[in-house]
């Protein structure tokens, strides 16, 4: 018997409301606005994928932007060589693409962490950040998608619906496989990796596992990135970016999905907030103040904005308590 | 051959180079266990400090070793004060947070002094004054050393026995090895980890201003990112010899310097960049604690 609500009244209600924002956003608000929204989501995409790999599973990955790189450079060449392999309608040919370009950064992803998996701590942080790097560099240097000077002309397939819509799939996908067998040895991973060894869990597979999901929506959030800017640039994918996901992730709250969904909100806004500053002084100093801001949050905050909590949890928290 | 040669000298001196940066990352990592991101932006500062300097003891158009040396002085004597004020400020509250939030907090701290050096000094590259003339001091048949390849392997070498006296032979040192050994049973002994600590991150900012020094004269353009890409070699050489090992920093700095001097030489210039992290990647999955990192297992 299929649950009903489950699998057919949800995803129609969330395409429904996806589409509901798409029609709304470009009434309300302006072209500015909305690209700054559809950054949010590309980076919401980002830190919640990666929180997986940083907060749940504990591993400790600063190479993100190089599967975002493989997953937009990936879509975005599918998009300019093959316009209409999957049919006349845009839209279908841009899912496939971003799928297309899911699927290659997980494979880059599996390719990378089935070796370096294996190491422990800060080693595999350098690795991660080298292969970030690597995936960069050859793509400066492959000119079947523009080398150093980027790729222009991208079909700008990529609308809020999209967005929203990948940004939900991500959240579910990361939220019920928390909740799954799977989750549960991710986690394992996480609090005692030799304890968890000794009741039987595969600790490199899980790791690697959890490595490839992360990586396949990177490589989604660097193909909406890549259809709704247009124009692609290794540069845009360089040691900063990552380390801007990572960012998100610890501020947020290391293993909280919704404490990665708020941060990577305030971190694409902050910047953008502060300009009016910017104007006044005619100095920028949005990049100092964002830093400042980072080490006392750190300083004052080391758990991040939720910890390790939802914004279930809160709510069951200070909310009900009181009722 | 004469080619070869000259590589292996070029690659040598941009090595030591590498080597005075990495020796800050390993030094700190050896005591802390935190990977220092700000410590390629103290090197920034120390050029710039360097800059300033020069103008100020008006020694921009005196090429000689006077000027050199009184600058390289106050540029070491500056970021030791930097490098102390980071770790009071920034790191020291932070001594019992997870490991995460000291990183992001030494991220924090880099931008700081990224962005905030952008504001100061401005964004465009400014030219580093002229505090030392280039001239060629030896020959070899078609090889030659220049003075600022001399100049580069002397004083590299001399931060190197004097750091290596103060590691081995005083007290300093001696608590410094006990303290990166173990912290919580050195401070048993009497050791004052917070003071140690504090020096480390002293000597490692004096050696970083060295590095960005004799930058500065070697490739005279100088901007507030120019410890990025640099910093970020320093710090994967740090990783290759096996960080917290000071003998495997230089090593490993030395390959770096090598390695990317021959990629450059040969023609593959283009991924010059990718090459330092391909070779990390390949000797770490062979040794996973780099080349003269113990491996220690870990026990329940």
């Amino acid at each position: 018997m299929v649950d009903f609500k489950r699998s057919i009244l949800m995803p129609v209600l969330v395409i429904l409301v996806c589409l509901g924002i798409d029609y709304v956003v470009p009434e309300i608000f302006n072209p500015y606005l909305q690209t700054l929204i559809a950054y949010s989501g590309i980076n919401i995409i980002l830190a919640v994928s990666l929180n997986l790999v940083n907060g749940f599973t504990g591993q400790f990955s600063i190479g993100h932007a190089g599967f975002m790189a493989a997953g937009a450079y990936m879509s975005a060449f599918l998009t300019m060589t093959f316009p209409h392999w999957a049919g006349p309608i845009v839209g279908l040919n841009f899912f496939f693409n971003t799928i297309a370009g899911g699927l290659l950064a997980a494979a880059a992803g599996f390719a990378v962490g089935l070796p370096s998996l294996r190491l422990k701590g800060d080693y595999l942080a350098i690795v991660t950040l080298g292969f970030g790097e690597i995936i960069r560099v050859v793509l400066l240097n492959i000119e079947a998608v523009g080398g150093a000077r980027g790729m222009y002309g991208i079909h700008h397939s990529a609308s809020i619906f999209w967005t929203g819509f990948w940004v939900f799939i991500c959240c579910f996908t990361v939220t019920r496989l928390m909740n799954s067998t799977h989750g549960r040895a991710f986690l394992s991973v996480r609090e005692d990796e030799i304890a968890a060894e000794s009741m039987g869990v595969d600790t490199t597979k899980y790791k690697v596992r959890a490595f490839v999901i992360s990586s396949f929506f990177a490589g989604v959030a660097g193909s909406i990135f890549a259809h709704y800017l247009c124009y692609l640039n290794p540069s845009s994918f360089a040691f900063m970016k990552s380390i801007d996901v990572v960012v998100m992730v610890v501020l947020g709250g290391m293993g909280s999905i919704s404490g990665s969904f708020v941060a990577a909100i305030i971190i694409t806004l902050l910047p953008e907030a502060l300009r009016p500053l910017q104007e006044i002084t005619t100095i920028d100093f949005r990049m100092v103040i964002y830093s400042l801001t980072l080490i006392v949050l750190m300083l004052t905050k080391p758990q991040g904005l939720f910890g390790e909590l939802e914004i279930s949890d809160l709510f069951r928290k200070y909310v009900k308590r009181h009722s | 051959m004469e080619a070869f040669l000259q590589h292996i000298i070029n690659g040598v001196s941009l090595g030591s180079i590498y080597a005075l940066i990495a020796l800050g990352y390993t030094m700190v990592y050896g005591i802390l266990q935190l990977i220092n991101f700000a410590h390629s932006d103290v090197y920034m500062i120390g050029a710039f400090i360097g800059f300033y300097s020069a103008r100020w003891l008006n020694v921009s158009d005196a090429p000689g070793y006077g000027s050199f040396f009184s600058v390289l002085f106050i540029a070491m004597i500056g970021c030791s004060i930097l490098g102390f004020t980071i770790e009071r400020l920034a790191y020291r509250p932070l001594r019992k947070a997870p490991k995460l939030n000291a990183l992001i907090t030494a991220i924090g701290v880099s931008l700081f002094l990224e962005y905030s050096g952008q504001i100061v000094f401005g964004a465009t590259p400014q030219v580093f004054p002229n505090i030392l003339e280039d001239s060629i001091v030896a020959t070899f048949g078609e090889v030659r050393v220049t003075k600022f390849d001399a100049t580069i392997l002397i004083t590299t070498f001399a931060l190197m026995l004097i750091l290596r006296h103060i590691i081995q032979h005083t007290k300093l040192g001696k608590a410094m090895r006990a303290t990166s050994f173990n912290g919580p049973w050195a401070s048993l002994m009497g050791i004052n980890v917070d003071r140690i600590i504090s020096m480390t991150f002293v000597i490692g900012s004096a050696l970083a201003a060295a590095g960005g020094i004799l930058v500065g004269i070697k490739y005279p353009k100088i901007e507030p990112l120019m410890g990025v890409m640099i910093g970020l070699k320093a710090f994967v050489a740090a990783v290759l010899g096996g960080i917290g090992n000071i003998a495997g920093a230089v090593l490993g700095a030395l390959i770096m310097g090598l390695a990317e001097e021959f990629v450059v030489g040969y023609g593959a210039s283009t991924y010059r960049d990718a090459l330092a992290f391909g070779i990390l990647i390949i000797i770490l999955l062979f040794k996973p604690a780099g080349l003269l990192g113990k491996f220690t297992v870990e026990k329940v």
